[in-house]
């Protein structure tokens, strides 16, 4: 169990300093379609052989709310996820987790973690994959954001009389 | 007595084919897709998630096109498939004030911060039937304008301020957060659970409880405080990783219910609250939940229990449909001996009856009158 314990200590420790940048490729790629992340890895350049760990598998994750959104927390209802743990033949190990059950989505959601890890190809991860798929979401986000602001009401208030 | 026990496959299984028959319906007809279901029929997939408990837009949809719209039976499978996956853990708590904001009013404060977003509502449409979309409807565009990203403060934030609405609910800090997926009912509950019970609760139920506080049984004074739809980030701390990973995102619906209250020997006089918290977009649900929540909150509050809003273990006992419809169901299964055994009784009953009301036969003019 120490043992264990070390070991993954010892796995996290170098990789805090990159730990943001990870975490948000993560989110990304968690947010991402499953046609974006076949896509890149169907044209990725010298694919490394991959052999899954862990997954991919799909369970439940109890999502909690706070009592009156700030307070005690409370479990609001399940969601399905399906996570996978890859290990890449340069060494790598890829984790990914996202909402739904897209095996295919979260499996390669792995590898490109795993790749986002190699420092030889993470800037290409960053400039191929992580920027574009960004750009979309936020694009999307900007637009749903934009066409709610449209729906904000303007109180005018009716002046009468004379002064 | 001869009772029959066997004999039913052969019809149960041509029952079956009748039934994906008819939910197939006419062939001429195109079948639904999943994705046409999740698009143009995103409410009823949402209040199947909510009252699945589960929250998988495929899924629900599936649910809804194998149930032929039954949203009962939809729910049910839905429950039924969740039974059948491992539970990874728990998300770290939501962050509504963080949420991208598709619908956002507030009943009591007109300028409040983020101002009033209407959002996709049904409210001040006309409410009459569109005969455009009997065909093939073209849709505009809707209108844009600039937004911002800001965060945007829940009213409760805003209000806090003057101290005279109480705080969002706490709960002990050794109190372990309870889950009725995992652990039987008991009462009386905290509020956590209660909450959770509600969350999944049967939308028809909650709205006929919130109903009857708002005429008499359990006043409890409420104002919409606020009400907002839109989508918040799933985290999950991952052990292996040291740090939390980003799911996705899920849509939900938050009510915070204001309530006017004259205080008791337990509390002063003060605005109290009722919360609402609900997957999807279903804001007549969030505040129905947020009406029953503050009304079973009597006992908490000091306030004299007379409506059956604030009985904890009838509300809660009877809020879940899945449970409800299994039981009230199950009448229709085969109770043939336990008829017999009750037929056999009510005669031996009615024979001693007739023995000891000897010659006092009932009028038969006057049954006949009766029916």
């Amino acid at each position: 169990m120490t043992d264990a314990m070390d070991g993954a200590e010892g796995e996290a420790a170098p990789l805090s300093d990159v730990q943001p940048g990870r975490q948000e490729a993560m989110a990304i790629f968690a947010r991402a379609s499953g046609k974006e992340l076949a896509d890149a890895w169907g044209a990725w350049p010298d694919r490394p052989d991959v052999s899954p760990l862990r997954g991919p598998e799909t369970g439940l994750v109890m999502v909690r709310g706070r009592i009156g959104g700030g307070g005690a927390p409370f479990n609001f209802g399940e969601a399905t996820v399906t996570r996978a743990t890859v290990k890449l033949s340069t060494g790598q190990v890829g984790h990914a987790h996202a909402l739904g059950a897209d095996t295919d989505k979260v499996r390669h959601a792995a590898i490109f973690d795993a790749l986002w890890q190699d420092e030889t190809s993470r800037s290409v991860v960053e400039e191929k994959l992580v920027g574009p798929i960004r750009a979309r979401l936020e694009a999307e986000d900007a637009r749903r954001r934009n066409e709610t602001a449209a729906t904000k009401v303007d109180f005018f208030t009716m002046v009468r009389g004379e002064d | 007595m001869y009772v029959a026990v066997k004999g039913g496959e052969a019809a149960i299984s041509n029952a079956h084919k009748l039934l994906a028959d008819r939910r197939r319906g006419d062939r001429s007809v195109p079948a639904m897709h999943i994705e046409q279901i999740i698009e143009q029929l995103g409410l009823a997939v949402d209040r199947i998630m909510s009252e699945g408990s589960l929250y998988d837009r495929e899924l629900a949809a599936l649910a809804f096109k194998q149930a032929r719209g039954d949203m009962i039976e939809a729910i049910f499978l839905l429950r039924a498939y969740r039974t059948t996956l491992p539970r990874f853990g728990y998300s770290n708590p939501i962050d509504t004030g963080a949420m991208l904001i598709e619908r956002r009013i507030s009943a009591t404060y007109k300028d409040l911060p983020g101002g009033q977003l209407l959002g996709p509502t049904f409210d001040y449409t006309h409410r009459l039937l569109d005969p455009e979309l009997m065909g093939s409807d073209a849709v505009e565009e809707p209108q844009t304008r600039e937004g911002n990203d800001a965060r945007t403060p829940r009213v409760s934030e805003i209000l806090a301020h003057e101290g005279l609405i109480e705080d969002d609910g706490d709960l002990p800090d050794d109190h372990q957060t309870g889950d009725l997926t995992r652990e039987p009912m008991e009462f009386p509950m905290t509020r956590d659970v209660r909450l959770q019970a509600l969350s999944r609760a049967d939308e028809g139920f909650l709205l006929a409880l919130g109903y009857s506080t708002q005429r008499g049984f359990a006043r409890s004074h409420p104002f919409a405080g606020e009400i907002r739809i839109g989508e918040v980030d799933i985290e999950i701390d991952v052990p292996e990783l040291g740090f939390a990973v980003s799911l996705g995102r899920i849509r939900v619906t938050e009510c915070q219910m204001i309530n006017q209250f004259k205080g008791s020997a337990k509390s002063p006089p003060q605005f109290t609250r009722g919360y609402g918290l609900v997957f999807g977009q279903s804001e007549r649900k969030a505040m129905a939940m947020s009406l029953v929540d503050r009304t079973l909150r009597a006992t908490e509050l000091g306030e004299d229990l007379t409506a059956p809003a604030q009985d904890e273990e009838f509300v809660i006992s009877h809020s879940d449909n899945v449970q409800a419809t299994g039981f009230v169901e199950h009448l229709k299964l085969p109770h043939y001996v336990d008829f017999q055994a009750e037929l056999d009784l009510v005669r031996r009953m009615r024979a001693e009856y007739e023995q000891t009301h000897d010659g006092e036969t009932p009028d038969d003019d006057g049954l006949e009158a009766a029916q």
